[in-house]
């Protein structure tokens, strides 16, 4: 979980959990870099897949929406079929009567009422049946009205079918008060004259089968003829007889399809047909919303599949990006420390360079007033005058005191800024470290001060510089005797690491060293003993001793808790050659 | 007894010189090599002190001159600026090799000890 969390949160952001910036900060803009990187993979990722989710969803909604078209006009078509064959049915069972009947039969009551009763029969739904001369009158009749004698002549549908010998009429309430369409058919006769066979029908067959269509909850099936008036009942519509509010559509001899929207129910599909040799149209609607529920379940799917797609594209392009960028950002800042190490070194090495300098310079002023201090002492000590008077001996003594504090920091700087060659020769780790020890022992007892020594018994003899190494103990030693108070403890320690170096420390129990002075306890100079004779040149010493033995040394402290050196050294002189670019001790 | 110093700064070789004679030592003093030559043809020296870095002729090169004219002759060097090179030769030719500022008594010892007293 850290670790997650560590991939999401990680220090080149925040520059570390301290807080605290990290090194160059203001040189390198790891924000922007992961954010280009994330940018520039995300477009790269999700431009291509947004666009083939948009190609898909284009792809499937025509899809969706030219079958939910074609289906429409398959209903429509086999719904006009249908209505077609029922009329034709009907017409041709006329046909069969006036060509099966002389006129004369007809025009008999009784032949006609048994043609009635054998078409009631066989189809259902003929309210009556007349036969009409060519003057118009209507010479025979069977139904339930007391039509016969009636006149059409001037009646629109008998002007009609004398032009086409066929007619369907519009749909009517008859007398019963139910909706009827008349059939007539216009029969030719040897003299030139004609007679027509009419006969009412209801459409109760025909609405039915329109109400039966399934059309879905919100679809309409509905027969309207060419003035928009409707024929048959519809869902949710006018009534019979009204004027529908769709416009007509304009004539075609196929079925059509086309989407329209209302104002009360939203967006309409509208299949049409044209029957032919009708007044009728007939007309199916559906609400499109409905028919195209399979599309919003698939577009919910594809948005399903985009919104997880692009997620788990991102989470792999942030995870990548931070990992990649983390990785910079450490080589970075690794760089950069190897780099402030480096300019630490050469920090180090000018200061040392610089006060050697000026050791040199001052080394024979100082001899000279050494001398003639020493010269006025003996001058007063031979003069009785002067050989008592203790204030004039202790001035003389104060300068050549001071004369002597001088000399000593010259001579250490001197030290410190020699450059000898390495004399290498075996030597013994806890030889060397007992022998050092052996100068302190009598103050160490004095103070009360414990020591230990542990020297891990698998460390070899090994080649390295014996005074340097005497003078880096000494060093450590009298430091750490200087921060222990009487009674602490001084613990050495050494193990032999996996990479042919050994690993030294040194740790007391003294007074510790602040946070703020760590970072410069290996500087030339800086010193807090200053006022009881310290001279800020032994851990500096030090370090450059180390660094010429090809060692590392690094320093942790605490305040009032003690600190510790660490102290590496190479196992031999291949080693010591190999990190005698040995990076700058880091405080911590 | 009796000592030649060497050293070029005038203040500090008559100086020390003064010193060792309140101490009964015989001491004589030159600038440069070249005095020191002169001075070694007069008198005879069981002891000189030499200053390794000096102009013109330095301290190990004078030595060498004067132990061919007083074979025996014992040597200590002084310096001021204890360098790789000159410890090196100091510890190598002469016997002794002493850093500026020097103690009087340290060096009486050394005198002393040189000389086999």
């Amino acid at each position: 979980m850290e670790k997650l969390l560590k991939i999401f949160s990680p220090n080149f952001l925040w520059g570390g959990k301290q807080g605290k910036g990290p090194l160059y900060r203001h040189m390198f803009n790891y924000s922007r870099l992961w954010r280009s990187a994330v940018m520039l993979t995300a477009l790269s990722a999700i431009l291509p897949l947004l666009a083939i989710s948009w190609f898909d969803y284009n792809v499937t909604r025509k899809a969706v929406k030219a079958e939910t078209f074609s289906h429409t006009s398959r209903t429509v078509s086999n719904t006009k079929r249908t209505i077609s064959a029922f009329l034709a049915e009907r017409k041709s069972a006329l046909d069969f009567i006036v060509h099966d009947n002389i006129y004369e039969e007809l025009i008999d009551p009784v032949r006609l009422a048994i043609i009635l009763k054998n078409l009631r029969k066989a189809f259902g739904g003929i309210t009556d049946i007349g036969v009409i001369d060519a003057s118009g009158q209507q010479i025979a009749y069977i139904g339930p009205y007391s039509l016969e004698g009636k006149n059409y002549k001037d009646q629109d549908w008998f002007k009609e079918i004398v032009g086409k010998g066929i007619f369907v009429s519009d749909v009517f309430l008859g007398f019963r008060n139910e909706p009827h369409l008349v059939i007539a058919i216009s029969y030719e006769l040897p003299d030139g004259t004609f007679y027509i066979l009419r006969t009412s029908i209801d459409t109760d067959r025909l609405t039915k089968q329109l109400l039966n269509l399934e059309l879905g909850a919100q679809g309409n099936a509905f027969i309207i003829n060419t003035q928009g008036v409707l024929q048959t009942p519809a869902r949710h519509h006018e009534k019979v007889f009204e004027k529908i509010a769709i416009p007509v559509p304009e004539y075609s001899p196929k079925t059509e399809v086309l989407q329209y929207n209302d104002p009360d129910e939203g967006s309409q599909v509208l299949g049409y047909a044209y029957i032919p040799d009708t007044p009728f149209i007939l007309m199916i609607v559906k609400n499109k919303d409905e028919m195209m529920k399979s599309w919003h379940k698939t577009r919910f799917e594809i948005l399903i599949f985009l919104s997880i797609g692009i997620l788990i594209v991102m989470v792999g392009i942030i995870g990548f990006a931070t990992f990649f960028v983390n990785n910079i950002y450490i080589a970075d800042q690794r760089r950069i420390k190897t780099l402030h190490q480096v300019e630490y070194s050469n920090k180090l090495a000018s200061i040392g360079r610089l006060a050697a300098g000026v050791a040199h310079e001052i080394n024979n002023p100082l001899a000279i007033i050494n001398e003639k201090s020493g010269l006025i002492k003996d001058i007063f000590q031979l003069r009785e005058t002067y050989a008592t008077d203790e204030k004039l001996i202790g001035l003389v003594d104060a300068i050549h005191a001071s004369v002597a504090r001088c000399g000593a920091i010259t001579k250490q700087l001197l030290n410190f800024a020699r450059h000898m060659d390495f004399s290498f020769q075996p030597v013994d780790l806890k030889k060397i470290i007992q022998e050092v020890i052996g100068f302190l022992g009598r103050e160490a007892e004095y103070r009360n001060i414990k020591i230990s020594v542990n020297v891990s018994e698998d460390i070899p003899q090994f080649e390295s510089d014996r005074g340097k190494l005497q003078q880096v103990f000494l060093n450590l030693l009298n430091n750490a005797f200087a921060a222990l108070s009487d009674g602490g403890n001084l613990d050495i320690s050494a193990i032999l690491l996996r990479d042919e170096r050994i690993r030294l420390t040194v740790e007391d129990t003294g007074c510790g060293i602040p946070e703020k002075d760590l970072k410069k306890i290996f500087e030339p100079f800086f010193s807090t003993r200053t006022n009881v004779g310290g001279t800020g040149l032994g851990l500096s010493i030090t370090y450059s001793l180390i660094q010429e033995i090809g060692g590392t040394i690094d320093v942790n402290s605490t305040v009032d808790v003690g600190t510790r050196f660490i102290i590496t050294l190479p196992l031999s002189a291949k080693n010591m050659k190999e990190k005698n670019n040995a990076p700058a001790p880091r405080g911590r | 007894m009796r000592l030649l110093l060497v050293d070029d700064e005038e203040e500090f070789v008559a100086t020390l010189a003064e010193r060792l004679s309140l101490r009964n030592i015989a001491a004589d003093w030159v600038t440069s090599a070249e005095k020191a030559e002169k001075m070694i043809a007069t008198k005879h020296y069981d002891l000189v002190l030499l200053d390794v870095k000096m102009p013109q002729v330095g301290g190990r090169e004078l030595k060498k001159i004067i132990e061919k004219k007083l074979p025996g002759i014992k040597t200590i060097y002084l310096t001021g600026h204890g360098s790789e090179e000159d410890y090196q030769a100091g510890s190598a030719e002469a016997e002794y090799y002493l850093m500026k500022p020097i103690n009087i008594n340290d060096l009486i010892a050394k005198i002393n000890d040189a000389l086999g007293k």
